[in-house]
């Protein structure tokens, strides 16, 4: 579209110079009003962007500085004093993460796998439909469906699996229209090649096009992971928070990034607390953007070759 | 491809045909292979439509209990007890609270978010449109737990006085009734979950503003529009649909919306009086789940609060589905 702007100017100049087509005050006025809304409106967009970051930076920044919050945890301290790091919660982000992506990824790929390379008829809508669905389910009905089927009905308690469980739920649907749109770039001539040199479908898929797409379904993963790491809602109603490192996702509390940050927040009057909070919440900030920041990286340099 | 919203160009953009790979089983041979890995795409997005309704069933099945047992009207009552033999509990408050909020976002968040799109398609200077458009991006990687914090202890002193003089202004309209609420009112959230939605908005629109026709833009330059009656004329008319799906999933995730708002929210007293002000403090439906979290010690107490987020479920599934209609319509024309 920036060839059409040059071109735009260009033609308009022309026309300028030579008088015709000069648009008329008023008209010329709603054109240059236009533009200045349009600015406003950009630098509105940014006025919260750079106000929240700095809001963070400023307040958090020189507890990550310290070794100590990389390598400690909240055991044993109390709101009132400063100290500890933030190890144990950075950890139960990761491992709850990480447990998700193992049981999403495989869920969402095999699901685009079906919807383009399989999927015709009524049975594709439907799923294609229910992952639109899945998209807009709302963090905290996930958790409820999840407390609803692991606790009151399974009748286990409130572990980090369950919250894994719930995170997968919202995990799905990014991985899936990610993982798409990359198998729906694969050249179909790749395809066609494989089949007529004999190569069964599933191994065309398998040994071709996933190869292929491989670059951009990371990128779909690492995003959906920046996504689900920042959730909250089903670590309040799941996952309780302990100041101990807890690595058993199975039995007993586990920490998390945003639970600290929520534990934290209860305590307003204490100086300290309200450090570790913005501490914790510099730290997610952190995670988020290395993740979306490598998922952009993985794009760049090894997209689909058209 | 749009990263934050899950939908992508491919969706939004009209293409003849979406260069899909041979037709259906046709290339399937038939052999043990081809059926296992069928049969395993095949049943992942079985799965995927068996967690769907499960959520549903699942919602509905530890819902009705609690409903059976509720001695209030549950669509029109504004109490919440959901303890003890006689449990009295409704959701108008919620949900009055919830629609509201959304809809002072979108608001804000549609006319400004187009207007970032266009500014990033249309007007930015070519060394600024990508920057540009990752800055916005980077909106949506905040986790909303710092919007929660950030909203509470910096943004509301700087809303405050912009509630006042509305109050003292517009205070005869009762949508801005003075309500001496200083937490967080509708209206405050509605502005914090204007700036979350808003890249959301303008990552979609974008993409459809991208890929208007050169030739619409062109035709519409030659006779003379300025580039403002070019984007008028040529831009908006064909990214409309694209924009309205935006905005629907916008307002989707500002509806279902949960740890920002349970930060901000002001609670109202049990049996303070109703006003229909923006001024008010109140309950979403998930602030209300989220905030109630430890009471889920018994199945009714559960179950009420599973009625309630099971009407957040519809809500945000009929919002999705009207989305996801808009943009099969769409498709239907231009093919």
């Amino acid at each position: 579209m920036t060839t059409t702007d040059t071109h735009a100017d260009a033609a308009r100049a022309t026309l300028l110079t030579s008088g015709l087509g000069n648009p008329s005050r008023g008209r010329a006025v709603r054109d240059q009003l236009a533009r200045v809304v349009m600015w406003l409106a950009f630098l509105l967009a940014v006025i919260p962007l750079v106000w929240i970051l700095w809001t963070v930076v400023s307040q958090g920044a020189h507890l990550l500085l310290e070794s100590k919050w990389w390598t400690h945890s909240q055991r044993g301290i109390t709101s009132r004093y400063p100290g500890g790091g933030a190890v144990h919660a950075i950890q139960g982000t990761l491992i709850q993460a990480g447990v998700t992506a193992l049981i999403a990824v495989p869920i969402a790929v095999m699901t685009a796998i079906y919807l383009v390379e399989y999927g015709r008829g009524k049975f594709a809508k439907a799923v294609s439909f229910m992952v639109d669905i899945l998209t807009g389910i709302p963090s905290i009905v996930a958790a409820l469906f999840i407390y609803a089927l692991w606790v009151t009905t399974l009748g286990f308690q409130r572990v980090g699996f369950a919250v894994s469980l719930s995170l997968v739920l919202l995990m799905i649907p990014v991985v899936v229209r990610s993982t798409e749109e990359m198998l729906k770039l694969v050249p179909n001539e790749l395809r066609e090649a494989s089949y007529a040199l004999g190569v069964p479908k599933w191994k065309t898929i398998v040994k071709v096009v996933l190869p292929t797409a491989f670059s951009g379904i990371v990128t779909g993963v690492l995003l959906g992971l920046a996504r689900v790491m920042g959730e909250t809602a089903p670590l309040l109603i799941l996952g309780p928070y302990t100041k101990s490192i807890a690595v058993d996702l199975f039995s007993g509390l586990m920490p998390t990034l945003p639970t600290m940050i929520n534990q934290d927040r209860t305590e307003l009057g204490q100086a300290a607390a309200v450090e570790r909070m913005w501490g914790a919440a510099m730290t997610l900030i952190l995670l988020v953007l290395l993740l979306n920041l490598a998922g952009r990286l993985v794009a760049r340099f090894g997209s689909v070759k058209k | 491809m749009s990263t934050i919203t899950g939908v992508t160009a491919a969706d939004e953009t009209p293409t003849p045909s979406p260069g899909s790979p041979l037709g259906g089983d046709a290339a399937g041979t038939g052999r043990l292979g081809d059926r296992l890995f069928g049969g395993a795409a095949r049943g992942a997005g079985l799965l995927v439509i068996a967690l769907v309704t499960l959520i549903g069933v699942f919602l509905l099945w530890q819902a009705v209990p609690a409903l059976a047992r509720n001695e209030a009207n549950f669509l029109t009552s504004r109490e919440w007890v959901v303890a003890g033999d006689h449990p009295r509990f409704g959701i108008v408050e919620l949900l009055w609270t919830t629609v509201a909020s959304s809809l002072i976002a979108m608001a804000i968040a549609v006319p400004v978010g187009v207007c970032v799109a266009l500014f990033i398609t249309q007007y930015a200077p070519r060394w600024l449109s990508r920057p540009a458009a990752s800055l916005v991006d980077l909106l949506a990687a905040v986790p909303s737990i710092v919007y929660g914090l950030w909203g509470v202890l910096t943004f509301r002193a700087a809303v405050l006085p912009v509630e006042q003089f509305l109050q003292d202004k517009l205070g005869w309209f009762p949508l801005f009734a003075r309500t001496g609420i200083s937490g967080g009112t509708i209206f405050f959230i509605g502005i914090v979950l204007a700036i979350m939605v808003l890249p959301i908005v303008t990552a979609l629109s974008r993409e459809v503003f991208a890929q208007t026709p050169v030739t619409h833009k062109e035709g519409a330059l030659a006779l003379g529009a300025t580039r403002w009656e070019m984007i008028r004329t040529a831009v908006l008319p064909f990214g409309r649909p694209g924009v309205i799906s935006a905005s629907m999933l916008a307002l989707g995730r500002a509806l279902g919306e949960t740890i920002a708002v349970t930060f901000i929210v002001s609670t109202l007293a049990r049996g303070s009086d109703w006003s229909f002000s923006l001024f008010n403090g109140g309950e979403t439906f998930a602030s209300r789940i989220a905030n109630n979290a430890a009471e889920f010690d018994s199945p009714q107490k559960t179950g009420a609060f599973i009625a309630a987020g099971l009407v957040l479920f519809i809500l945000t599934f009929i919002v999705n589905a009207v989305a996801r209609v808009v943009i099969e319509r769409r498709k239907a024309f231009t093919e």
